[in-house]
């Protein structure tokens, strides 16, 4: 009797366990959900000053955006067919294993708990940031170990003040945090001299300085005290979805090392060269692999442009958050972006 | 030293103290500077107004900037209007498709115009029921669209000042009944019904409206079968009318409690029900004496919405500070969203205490202090 309630619990587990390994496979195809859909959900930050924002028109701008936009081109043949979910940090991976979006765009970090435990996959590498230190040039420090007892200034992150600890520990620095909950008075309370550091990500510190009145009134230190490379996110368990996504921003970059840009992209059909051939879709059929239009890549390109332009509309200089390339350069001008070939 | 603006206030703020060809000091006037130090107070109160109203008027008019852009304002002293004026319909209606932002504008006037003809006593009536089935379907089908050739609008894109009346106004309509249940629940004499009553209020009362939202937005997706998603908005709604109702229902209770015995024992001697004598003896009763409580819950609730920022859902606060994020305005204007968020938020608050105290006055029916055919 006992074995056979046992058994009995027994199949009702597997029966548990087969239901809960069935339902990712359900999720499978997810690229058929979005072309039913008529769109794909992408999910971005409420707003975040060029990566994901307003325009006065209530539009949202900004390179997350962007990204999402190129998936809907290489998916749709069209730009506009994305709906931008707003997500915080504390809900933005299980909107992602709710199925609430079908891909993150939203400066995430890729990291190895992340990768790992969460049920999810990362595409590749969209952005290279890292935590910096900014001080007032008045200060004269020239770098982050000639501080001490320095207050610093930083805003409540998952990692943000972890990085510190694990910078200025070994280093036996002593320091006394700041937290602030919201943007503006983070900055201005570095700017009134509350702090004497303020720290991000290194990105975030250059549009901080570039809001200050006098600007080379601060310097960002040269360390890097973490590596946090952005990437876009998916659930796990569907690699064709997964697929899109990454070529879709390999697209990107491979564009910009091929001298492929939204204004020559149709001159560029007619190049000479297979690998331009089989990534435009004039030669070869890589967009099928994808189960995508043949199509796919001269969409994204024609319709949003390549990865520099993405960096440079909403990052560069030319923008008032005025970054520069550094690492998020292409790997043959010293940079880390590296796109696989397209054969 | 002084502008012609400082010597203006100057003589606002003094005006009402020249006497009127009097010897002597008038009442008023007494009151004010009777004794020595009744008028170092005064004084220096008129003093301090005087130095707030110039610093306002000089941070709004005179060193405020009127027109430009950004750089105009960059390093400007004063307000920067150009700020409010390029991101005033973004502030209002969020995400909304600007091309379509006179569907929100729509939804929104029929909503307050409902609101204020339903404030009015003289358009009190059935003819208001009507009024209040018809509005919020249409305010509904305005902003979602799919018909009538409105193309759709789905919730993400929803937010600004509708999403915050929405959120509070529906959470506390349908939150008000739920409330008035559960506080008869509670003071039931069937024990069964009166233990889920008191376990439902205590719980949802004992863990913030933060934790209701984040259990609404982030557990609840999980337990829900793949594929299927309830709309992101729809949750944090029903999530508000859930915590409106705990609140309002003890704070009905409490005016239950308050209606006399006698009530209740005259309503039975005459012979009437449960539902009857509650309808039509105890509840209109009770209701009347938390009316002020329930104001203030009400004011509460109202900037409580600004709380489902937190899950992602941009209500008018949000909105204001999306505005304070774009890097072509960022750091330049920073309290001009926020002054104009305060003044909205500071105005229809309010506009609700000041109709509560009417409401007050006018369904004074008490007998100490009864007004002549009250």
């Amino acid at each position: 009797m006992t074995r056979m309630i046992s058994k009995i619990a027994t199949l009702g587990f597997l029966a548990a366990v087969a239901a809960l390994a069935a339902s990712p496979a359900s999720a499978q195809a997810t690229l058929d959900t979005v072309k039913k859909r008529g769109k794909v959900l992408c999910g971005v930050s409420p707003s975040s000053a060029g990566y994901s924002f307003a325009d006065d028109k209530g539009v949202r701008k900004g390179f997350d955006s962007d990204v999402c936009r190129a998936i809907s081109s290489a998916v749709f043949g069209a730009p506009d067919k994305v709906e931008f979910v707003p997500l915080n940090t504390n809900i933005r991976f299980q909107a992602l294993q709710s199925g609430e979006i079908d891909v993150l765009s939203r400066q995430t970090t890729l990291t190895f708990s992340r990768d790992n435990s969460l049920g999810l996959d990362f595409g590749p590498v969209v952005f290279y940031d890292g935590q910096g230190l900014m001080v007032n040039a008045k200060l004269g420090v020239k770098s982050a170990s000639e501080l001490s007892q320095a207050a610093i200034c930083l805003l409540p992150g998952t990692t943000t003040l972890q990085n510190l600890e694990d910078f200025f520990k070994p280093r036996g620095i002593k320091y006394e945090s700041v937290v602030f909950e919201d943007n503006n008075e983070w900055r201005n309370a570095f700017f009134s001299g509350r702090c004497d550091v303020i720290t991000s990500d290194r990105s975030d510190l250059a549009s901080v300085r570039a809001v200050a009145n006098d600007p080379k009134q601060f310097v960002i230190l040269p360390e890097t005290i973490s590596k946090e490379p952005l990437a876009p996110v998916v659930r796990q368990n569907d690699s064709n979805w997964k697929d899109i996504v990454s070529w879709s921003v390999n697209a990107l970059i491979a564009a910009e090392e091929y001298g492929i840009t939204q204004a020559n992209v149709d001159e560029k059909l007619q190049s000479k060269e297979p690998e331009i051939q089989r990534m435009l879709g004039v030669s070869g059929d890589l967009g099928k692999m994808l189960n995508l239009d043949n199509k796919w890549a001269y969409n994204i390109i024609k319709q949003n442009g390549n990865y520099g332009e993405f960096f440079e509309r909403n990052l560069g200089e030319s923008t008032r958050l005025g970054l520069t390339r550094g690492p998020n350069q292409l790997w043959t001008k010293g940079g880390l972006l590296y796109s696989p070939p397209f054969r | 030293m002084a502008t012609a603006a400082e010597m203006d206030a100057l003589n606002l703020a003094r005006a009402p103290l020249q006497p009127p060809r009097r010897r002597g000091l008038s009442a008023p006037l007494k009151r004010y500077f009777g004794t020595p130090l009744n008028a170092l107070i005064t004084l220096a109160c008129l003093w301090l107004m005087v130095r707030l109203a110039t610093a306002a008027w000089g941070w709004l008019v005179t060193r405020a900037v009127m027109e430009g852009g950004p750089e105009a304002c960059k390093g400007g002293t004063g307000a920067c209007w150009p700020f409010l004026a390029a991101k005033l319909r973004f502030m209002i209606f969020g995400f909304y498709p600007y091309d379509e932002h006179w569907r929100p504008a729509l939804a929104l006037a029929l909503f307050l115009g409902a609101i204020i003809v339903s404030m009015m006593p003289r358009f009190w009536g059935r003819g208001l029921v009507w009024l209040w089935i018809a509005v919020p379907p249409i305010c509904g089908v305005l902003m979602y669209g799919g018909v009538f050739g409105l193309p759709v609008v789905t919730t993400t894109n929803w937010g600004g000042l509708p999403l915050s009346f929405m959120l509070s106004f529906v959470g506390l309509a349908l939150g008000f009944p739920l409330g008035v249940v559960l506080a008869l629940a509670r003071s039931s004499k069937l024990p069964a019904i009166q233990v889920i009553a008191i376990i439902f209020i205590e719980v949802v009362r004992g863990v913030p409206l933060v934790s209701i939202l984040f259990m609404a937005s982030v557990m609840l997706p999980l337990f829900m079968p793949d594929g299927l998603t309830v709309d992101k908005l729809l949750r944090a709604q029903v999530a508000i009318i859930i915590f409106a109702g705990a609140y309002i229902a003890e704070t009905v209770r409490g005016g239950l409690q308050a209606v006399p015995k006698g009530q209740h024992e005259a309503a039975a001697a005459l012979g009437l029900g449960y539902w009857l004598a509650m309808r039509k003896i105890i509840l209109p009763q009770a209701l009347k004496i938390v009316i002020p409580p329930l104001v203030n819950i009400f004011i509460g609730f109202f900037q409580d919405t600004t709380l489902v920022t937190i899950i992602g859902l941009l209500d008018f606060l949000d909105t204001v500070r999306a505005s304070l994020r774009d890097p072509n305005w960022q750091g330049i204007a920073v309290i001009e969203g926020y002054v104009f968020a305060a003044l909205v938020y500071a105005v229809f608050s309010y506009a609700m205490g000041a109709y509560s105290r009417f409401l007050e006055r006018r369904l004074k029916t008490d007998h100490e202090r009864s007004a002549p055919g009250g």
